[in-house]
């Protein structure tokens, strides 16, 4: 079967909305329809939710199906499992661990987290010390992990673990898919600087993992863990917004509904910030036409770099801008959110969220280092880790 | 995989390949014909232009005439386009009246949107690159209210860009545009010591001088608007150029310089600062591709899109070069390394056709976000 081109995918997209009229269909069944019909990502091989045609037609099926208004799934539910886990099972999964995981995925009845960051294990990831031990069939997973977005919603997750503490750090990793139901999986919330615990302490203790469940060779999970930070940024720096669609926007509508609270030193403040949300936007919008041509360049890296500055910059100006208002906060009752809200409720929050931003995912100091080097062509840092085993290295 | 919903007229942002070549012609001619010691030696000079180049660019590359229609001598191109060549001019600080003849000039005779005349013969002139001609007003001028010669063609104006290498100079006045030959009794020109040394200013004064009357005063306010709003656009499109260049060759030197045993290069410090300009480059080249295509599409958005467009790239030009001469230490510092040539061109151009700031006021006049 040859794949279809965009004429092939409109007509396609025509016959699930017939077949399955959103009006009348339910919204996980619509969902389900979708990925069966390979229109879930068009990208993916045919079976898995995909038809193997340009990941660049993709908007052709999602502007059908948007004027027809049909559901969609909620990439920020989903986040993790889409962005992170979907392209590392599908490129390192077995046949049998691709049917399984990616459907309920990306429909979203699984939710995924991701459990690499440890206490001692951040920035330099590597230097992660779970054990995982062979044990038979299984794996015996001992240790601790540290701001698991989502663990307390999720249904599995992406885990990597030290299988070798004797060769150097890089080398001794391995990554599996980890069952968050398991017996030995404990998930404590994690309070954070919003009052909220958006994420979670996860410990580990004798989570008995099948090696079936294991995503590429023992040793090489730091490769497999490559695939899934690259895309972690691509999907990061993909997202389309409207023009005053992020940040800048609810401090724009309180600047034109409230003249009583503009200052000239915050004009000139906001005028500049809204210059570069708006430039933020054109160049997102730039490498998604990058993207469609198949001239993918380096800018994703660039634009979490720049989304984070932004939105601590405006979110911050928001607080000040609202003088008296700004001296107070909505809620500060701990919650266990579902979703990830970065733009919800109040500027207070907002303020406090987009701390996070230049942290998660990556803090900007290293995604710095990243471009320097990766896209500048600078010369790497000098190092001391490289040829020492794990086990000798100093914590 | 969310559903999108797409833009009514979303703005082309990348470069088409026939971009891509013309921008190789100018390149390689470039490379030939205008290096950096001879650009220095130019500034130098009293003949700040190369005329063989200015030759070779108009006519051999047909650059001059891309914003003229075909049946007009021009090659009936468009802004896009003419961004590509302001880009590599900018990249090599080039002395050329390329924006102030080629772009401003030109798209203010063709908003006079006259089919013969004298206008239309102007406009063929300086397509083929016999004439140039620029808008006497000055170089800051970001609307046309800077009209100041009366009706009778009296007056001083200035700074006026690359008068000096004008044939036509042409002059709005309170009755109307203007074209007056340079060198006509009653005009003079008097070259003024620039900052940017690669773009020669002048003032222009015009004692009961004589011209060709183009337009009522209606609609030359309306096409000198037109012009500077291309002019100010396409500038973009030049700081761009220069910002890149500056960041080329600051990591390309960093890479080689050592000092305490180690590429300067490694220093993150020194990693960090590049890394922020490459994003600040890479952010100037969305704005700028999105004032160049809102021009030749004629987008109703236009005036939001050069507005953002100017009110960042200048800024980025400046920081690129500032941080070139600073991370080239002293050798930045010199006359004979280009580090000063960028520098200079960079903050004069922060300045033309409105600085930053006026173009933010006008984002906040389009985007309905007003002063206190
Ligand atoms: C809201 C939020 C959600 C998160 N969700 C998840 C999740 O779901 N799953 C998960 O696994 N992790 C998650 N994280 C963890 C996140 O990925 C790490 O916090 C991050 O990678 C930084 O590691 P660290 O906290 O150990 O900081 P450290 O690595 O200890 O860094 C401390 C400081 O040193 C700087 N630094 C470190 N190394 C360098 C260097 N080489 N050069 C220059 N500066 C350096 C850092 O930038 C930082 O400023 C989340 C974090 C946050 C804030």
């Amino acid at each position: 079967m040859t794949a279809p081109d965009a004429a092939g995918l409109r007509r396609l997209t025509r016959e699930l909305l017939a077949a399955h009229p959103p009006a009348t269909t339910g919204r996980t069944d619509f969902l389900k329809a979708r990925f069966d019909a390979g229109l879930a990502w068009v990208h993916y091989p045919a079976g898995l939710g995909g038809l193997d045609a340009p990941r660049s037609l993709q908007p052709v099926v999602d502007a059908e199906l948007a004027a027809a208004d049909a559901p969609d799934n909620d990439p920020r539910r989903i986040g993790i499992g889409l962005g992170m886990a979907a392209p590392t099972v599908l490129a390192y999964g077995t046949d049998e661990q691709k049917r399984r995981f990616l459907r309920p995925l990306w429909v979203g009845e699984e939710v995924w987290c991701q459990l690499f960051s440890e206490p001692g294990a951040g920035s330099d990831l590597a230097a992660l010390g779970t054990r995982a031990v062979r044990d038979g069939e299984d794996w015996v997973v001992d240790g601790q992990k540290v701001w698991t977005s989502s663990a307390h919603v999720a249904r599995w997750a992406i885990l990597i673990a030290r299988t070798d503490p004797d060769v150097p750090k890089h080398r001794g990793i391995s990554y599996f898919v980890c069952d968050m139901t398991d017996p030995g999986v404990e998930v404590r919330p994690l309070r954070q600087i919003t009052g909220e615990a958006e994420f979670n302490e996860v410990f580990l203790t004798g989570v008995r993992i099948p090696d079936s469940h294991r995503l590429g060779p023992v040793g090489e999970g730091w490769k497999v863990a490559q695939t899934t930070l690259m895309n972690e940024r691509v999907s990061i720096g993909g997202a389309r917004i409207p023009r005053e669609g992020g940040m800048i926007g609810p401090v724009a509508r309180t600047w034109r509904e409230r003249p009583e609270l503009r200052t000239r030193d915050l004009h000139q403040r906001l005028l500049t910030l809204w210059v570069e949300a708006e430039v933020a936007r054109l160049t997102g919008a730039r490498l998604r036409q990058q993207l469609v041509a198949g001239q993918p360049g380096p800018e994703g890296s660039g634009m979490k770099l720049a989304f984070a500055r932004l939105n601590q910059e405006i979110s911050g100006l928001e607080v000040e801008l609202l003088g008296d208002e700004g001296l107070l906060y909505s809620d500060w009752t701990m919650r266990r959110p579902e979703l990830v809200d970065f733009t919800g409720r109040d500027a207070g929050y907002r303020y406090l969220r987009s701390k996070g931003n230049s942290i998660e995912g990556g803090t900007s100091e290293v995604l710095l280092n990243i471009v320097a080097e990766r896209v500048l062509g600078l010369p790497v840092e000098p190092r001391n880790d490289k040829d020492v085993a794990w086990k000798d290295l100093s914590r | 995989m969310t559903a999108r919903t797409e833009e009514s007229q979303p703005p082309d942002l990348l470069y088409s390949q026939a971009e891509e070549d013309l921008r190789a012609a100018v390149r390689s001619l470039l490379d030939d014909r205008c290096d950096v010691p001879e650009v220095i030696a130019r500034t130098e000079s009293d003949a700040p232009y190369d005329p063989q180049l200015w030759k070779a660019l108009a006519t051999g590359i047909g650059a001059a005439g891309l914003l003229v229609p075909e049946k007009l001598g021009g090659q009936g191109a468009g802004h896009r386009e003419a961004a590509v060549v302001i880009e590599e001019l900018g990249r090599s600080v080039v002395p050329a009246p390329y924006l102030t003849s080629s772009v401003v000039a030109t798209e203010t005779l063709l908003a006079l949107g006259t089919q013969d005349g004298p206008a239309a013969e102007l406009l063929t002139e300086l397509a083929t690159g016999r004439k140039v001609a620029v808008l006497a007003v000055p170089f800051s001028a970001a609307g046309p209210d800077t009209v100041a010669v009366t009706a009778a063609l009296d007056g001083t104006l200035g700074p006026v860009a690359d008068a000096v290498a004008a044939d036509v100079l042409l002059v709005p006045t309170t009755d109307g545009l203007y074209a007056v030959e340079a060198g006509t009794a009653g005009v003079v020109v008097e070259p003024l010591i620039a900052l940017d040394l690669t773009r020669p200013l002048a003032t222009v004064t015009l004692t009961g001088a004589s011209g060709t009357r183009l337009a009522d005063a209606g609609t030359a306010r309306a096409a000198v608007r037109r012009g500077l709003l291309a002019g100010a656009g396409l500038l973009a499109s030049e700081q761009l150029g220069l910002a890149e260049w500056c960041l080329t060759e600051t990591v390309r030197y960093t890479r080689e310089r050592h000092q305490f045993n180690r590429p300067v290069g490694s220093f993150q410090s020194l990693k960090h600062r590049m890394a922020h300009l490459w994003l600040e480059v890479v952010s100037a080249r969305a704005a700028a591709r999105n004032a160049a295509d809102a021009l030749a599409t004629g987008s109703p958005e236009t005036p939001l899109a050069v507005a953002v467009a100017q009110a960042y790239c200048s800024r980025v030009a400046v920081h690129a070069a500032e941080e070139c001469v600073q991370l080239h230490g002293g050798i930045g510092m010199t006359w004979e390394h280009p580090a000063h040539l960028y520098l200079k061109r960079a903050k004069a151009d922060s300045i033309a056709y409105g600085s930053a700031g006026r173009h933010r006021e006008t984002v906040a006049e389009l985007m309905e976000l007003p002063a206190p």
